[in-house]
C-alpha cells in the first residue's frame, strides 16, 4: 500500500498533465484545469484534508442542504445531494470523516452553474459528512450530515 | 479502451439538468482480489463538463466515489444544438472524452 502510494505519487503529476497535451483539450495558451490535490485528498484524518483543501475552520451555515439516506444498507453507492442556497458560492468539497480518506471530491462551477450537485459516494462505515463551499468573499462554509451504514462499502 | 461516458440533457425552464455517467472501476487500491492479491489502484482523478468549448464544471474525484461515477449538475443558458463535452483522466493516464448536441 505505501510503497504503491509512493510510486503513484512521484507519477501523478505527470500522469495528470502530460496525456492532455496534444489531446485537443489543453489548448496552447488556454488554462489548464487544475492539479488534482494531492495533498488534500490522500489527507487521512478530516482536521488535515480540510487544512489541504484550504478551508481549515469553515463557518456552519444552515445555506448549504444535505440530502442522503439516514441509514445507507450499501456503502458501497450511497446517493446523496448538495444544494448550496450560500451567495457566490463557487467550489463545493465533500467530506467523509470515518473514510480511511476522508476527502470525497471537489467540483468548481462556472457562474452560470447552480452549486448544486449529485453524485454518489463509497462510505467505509457510518460516518458524519461535510460539505464544504468556497465563496466569491474568499470566506468558507460548512453543514453537516450523519449518515449510518450497515455495510461498509469496501473499505471506501 | 474505456467505455463511452453517457451524457444527458434536459431542459426544465432556464435551467438544465445535466446528467452524467463516467464508466469507470474507481478501484480503491484497499480491496483484494480471490488470489489475495490486493488490486492496484485504478479511479478518475479529474474531469470536466464544457458547453461550446467553455468549462462548466471543473471536478476533482478521490477513491470513495462510486464505481461508474454518476452525476447531476443543473446549468443556466443552454440551448438547443449547444455541444455538451465531458472529458476525464484517471490517475494511470487513460483519458476519455464525449460530446453530445444538447435536445
Amino acid at each position: 500500500m505505501e510503497q504503491w502510494r509512493r510510486r503513484f505519487l512521484a507519477r501523478s503529476t505527470a500522469a495528470v498533465l502530460l496525456p492532455w497535451l496534444g489531446s485537443g483539450l489543453v489548448l496552447p495558451g488556454r488554462v489548464l484545469a487544475a492539479e488534482w490535490q494531492r495533498n488534500a485528498f490522500t489527507s487521512r484524518q478530516v482536521a488535515e484534508a480540510l487544512k489541504a483543501y484550504g478551508t481549515p475552520t469553515p463557518q456552519e451555515v444552515r445555506d448549504i442542504l444535505i440530502q442522503a439516506p439516514e441509514i445507507a444498507e450499501n456503502g458501497g453507492k450511497v446517493d446523496v445531494e448538495i444544494t448550496v442556497n450560500v451567495p457566490g458560492a463557487r467550489s463545493l468539497a465533500v467530506f467523509a470523516d470515518r473514510n480511511p480518506f476522508p476527502m470525497c471530491l471537489s467540483l468548481d462551477f462556472a457562474p452560470n452553474v447552480q452549486p448544486y450537485a449529485r453524485m454518489q459516494l463509497k462510505l467505509a462505515e457510518s460516518t458524519r459528512l461535510r460539505a464544504v463551499v468556497k465563496a466569491a468573499d474568499g470566506k468558507a462554509y460548512v453543514a453537516f450530515r450523519e449518515i449510518k451504514v450497515t455495510l461498509g462499502g469496501c473499505a471506501a | 479502451m474505456a467505455e463511452s461516458i453517457k451524457i444527458r440533457a434536459a431542459q426544465q425552464g432556464e435551467w438544465t439538468e445535466i446528467r452524467i455517467l463516467m464508466r469507470h472501476p474507481m478501484e480503491n487500491g484497499l480491496r483484494k482480489n480471490e488470489a489475495g492479491q490486493v488490486l492496484p489502484a485504478h479511479f478518475i482523478q479529474t474531469f470536466q463538463v464544457l458547453h461550446n468549448s467553455k468549462v462548466l464544471i471543473d471536478g476533482q474525484l478521490n477513491t470513495s466515489v462510486s464505481r461508474d461515477p454518476l452525476f447531476a449538475f443543473r446549468a443556466r443558458g443552454i440551448k438547443v444544438g449547444d455541444k455538451l463535452a465531458v472529458s476525464w483522466l484517471d490517475n494511470q493516464g487513460v483519458q476519455r472524452s464525449d460530446e453530445i448536441s444538447a435536445s
